[in-house]
């Protein structure tokens, strides 16, 4: 097997009496669009902070591509690229300055083709010699996108990269980072928007106070958690209960199922004791239902 | 390329553009940076000259003007110097930016350089600004320029690195003005800009020999008159200490991430 592109062994992170990272173990195969997702405060940002560099974890390790994040810094650093949460920016310089300054900083000189093409895929060539200052957050948010690829790194890490950008554009930013995920770039991504979550991620990993909670593919998870769910509203609730049903309220009842196979037996059921079926809902399994789940039962 | 030399490349550009960076940043507000400083030491020059003059002569022959300006000259080298890292660093970590710097694979020794090399070069410019300002009016002498140059250089790497403490230790602005104003302040105004210390009492005489500002500006005086309060041998020997001991603080604290990569 190849090495994985991201490594991280029993980390954890402590700020005086916190403990904000509690033992986290975790594997990102290369090429792997891969989600990050937890509640506030669970942990997400400090993990890709003791991936970048920008904090020391208490105790355990991380690699980028093998590169040991300590030990090995340039090399991991080299290959490794991240969108920060924070939407920070250096007044001073123009977007095209501020990623000839950032090339620089990788040891590249001579980047242009490459920013220019970025900056076409982000929408941003308009405002290229545009101050820093002068653009609109969203704006700000795909320069710090541009930034984090100026060296082409086989290793993305988007930190929350979708808050306030609007619709459109982060349709176009989906698009661009999947082309990057297609064209081999392992990609990980933390965001609170969790249809975007389990449209692209194959694999998710939930975090909450510091613990991986859940890990898995975005399909198994949606298996293993939330079943497909039916909502009868019926003339005699009770009798729905007395199935196995959920109480609504309003004359509604839930029940969940696992295979479509079964909803026909549920109806009859029904039937047979008299409920009086007056309305039928299908409800899909969603990340949202898994995920609050998931941190209810953890 | 074998991997130890293009790792030694990319240090080598990210180095270069950090430093290209820092210089631009004062650069593009040079008004502020540099211009300004000078107009200061231009008064001070203005004040100073024109009531003690006639009154006061140096080192035998040397009217007063003349002495003032090589001390004025290095005292607004020194303070730049100090101004330029301590306030970039602490801009960056108040807006945040500072992670650019980090997230790239630049060491703590590259980053040291870099903010000192821009600390000294907007230090130069300044001090030379005031020193082509007062030509016209002075005539100032230069007996060994390569003593001015090594004062000049030394001295600025020195407020560069207290400037990198200052900027990485400080929270706030306000504390960054603390610390200029109670430590770099004093220790420039009274380490002999304004006079020989000859003459001083003989206290004052003890007390500026342990400010190590005393040594950068009387070797820097040195070098333009050829003489000097103490010998620019012994003068050269305490900045020397002082710069190795401060920058191996710097890069330690660097090295262990304090507060920067905590
Ligand atoms: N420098 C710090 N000092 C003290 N506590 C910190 C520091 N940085 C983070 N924390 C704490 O660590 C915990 C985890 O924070 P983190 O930013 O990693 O959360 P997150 O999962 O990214 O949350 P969000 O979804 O809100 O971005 C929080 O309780 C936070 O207050
Ligand atoms: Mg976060």
């Amino acid at each position: 097997m190849s090495i994985p592109a991201i490594r991280i062994d029993s980390v954890t992170k402590r700020y005086g009496q916190f403990q904000a990272l509690a033992g986290v173990s975790l594997e990102v195969q290369q090429g792997e669009f891969f989600g990050l997702l937890g509640p506030n405060g669970a942990g997400k940002t400090t993990l890709i902070s003791a991936l970048a560099g920008l904090t020391r974890p208490t105790s355990g390790t991380l690699q980028v591509m093998g590169h040991d994040v300590v030990e090995d810094y340039r090399q991991a650093r080299m290959h490794f690229g991240v969108v920060p949460q924070e939407l920070v920016f250096d007044p001073f310089f123009s977007v095209r300055e501020l990623l000839r300054i950032q090339s620089g900083y990788f040891g590249i000189r001579n980047n242009d083709d490459w920013i220019d093409e970025i900056l076409g895929y982000l929408d941003l060539l308009p405002k290229a010699n545009a101050n820093m200052r002068t653009l609109s957050g969203g704006m700000k948010r795909r320069v710090l996108v541009a930034q984090a690829l100026v060296h082409r790194p086989p290793v993305i890490v988007l930190d929350e990269p979708t808050a306030g950008v609007d619709v459109e554009l982060r349709q176009g930013l989906w698009q661009f980072i999947r082309k990057l995920n297609k064209d081999g770039h392992t990609i990980v991504l933390t965001t609170h928007y969790l249809e975007e979550a389990e449209t692209l991620c194959g694999r998710i990993a939930m975090l909450k106070a510091g613990r991986i909670v859940a890990l898995d593919s975005t399909q198994a998870l949606l298996k293993a958690f939330a079943s497909h769910s039916l909502r009868t509203r019926l003339r005699q609730p009770a009798a729905g209960v007395a199935l196995g049903g959920n109480d609504e309220g309003d004359g509604w009842v839930g029940f969940g199922f696992d295979a479509y196979a079964d909803v026909e037996q549920l109806l009859a059921r029904l039937r047979e004791a008299e409920a009086g079926v007056e309305e039928i809902q299908l409800g899909e399994p969603d990340l949202e239902r898994v995920f609050v789940e998931v941190m209810h039962r953890a | 390329m074998p991997e130890a030399l293009q790792v030694r490349r990319v240090a080598w550009v990210g180095f270069r553009t950090l430093l290209y960076k820092e210089v631009l940043r004062f650069w593009k507000v040079a008004f502020q940076t540099v211009a300004a400083p000078v107009l200061n030491a231009v008064l001070f020059l203005l004040i100073f000259s024109h009531v003690l003059d006639r009154h006061v002569t140096v080192y035998g022959d040397i009217s007063y003007t003349t002495f003032l300006v090589p001390g004025l000259v290095m005292m607004s080298l020194l303070q730049n110097a100090f101004a330029n890292s301590s306030s970039s660093l602490i801009q960056s970590k108040i807006t945040g930016n500072i992670i650019f710097v980090l997230l790239p694979p630049i060491s703590y020794r590259e980053f040291y350089a870099a903010y000192v090399a821009a600390s000294v070069l907007r230090g130069l410019f300044v001090g030379a600004g005031v020193w082509l300002v007062a030509m016209p009016f002075i005539d100032l002498p230069m007996a060994y320029p390569l003593w001015v140059l090594s004062f000049a250089v030394m001295g600025g790497a020195i407020l560069g690195s207290l400037g990198v403490i200052a900027g990485i230790h400080a929270e706030k602005f306000d504390q960054l003005s603390a610390f200029q104003n109670f430590l770099i302040m004093p220790l420039t105004m009274l380490s002999g800009v304004f006079y020989s210390i000859h003459s001083l009492p003989k206290l004052w005489q003890d007390v500026s020999h342990v400010n190590p500002f005393f040594f950068m500006i009387d070797g820097f005086r040195y070098g333009f008159f050829g003489q000097s309060d103490v010998s620019p041998w012994l003068s050269l020997g305490v900045v020397a200490v002082c710069l190795v001991s401060l920058a191996s603080l710097t890069l330690w604290m660097l090295a262990r991430g304090y507060k920067l990569r905590n």
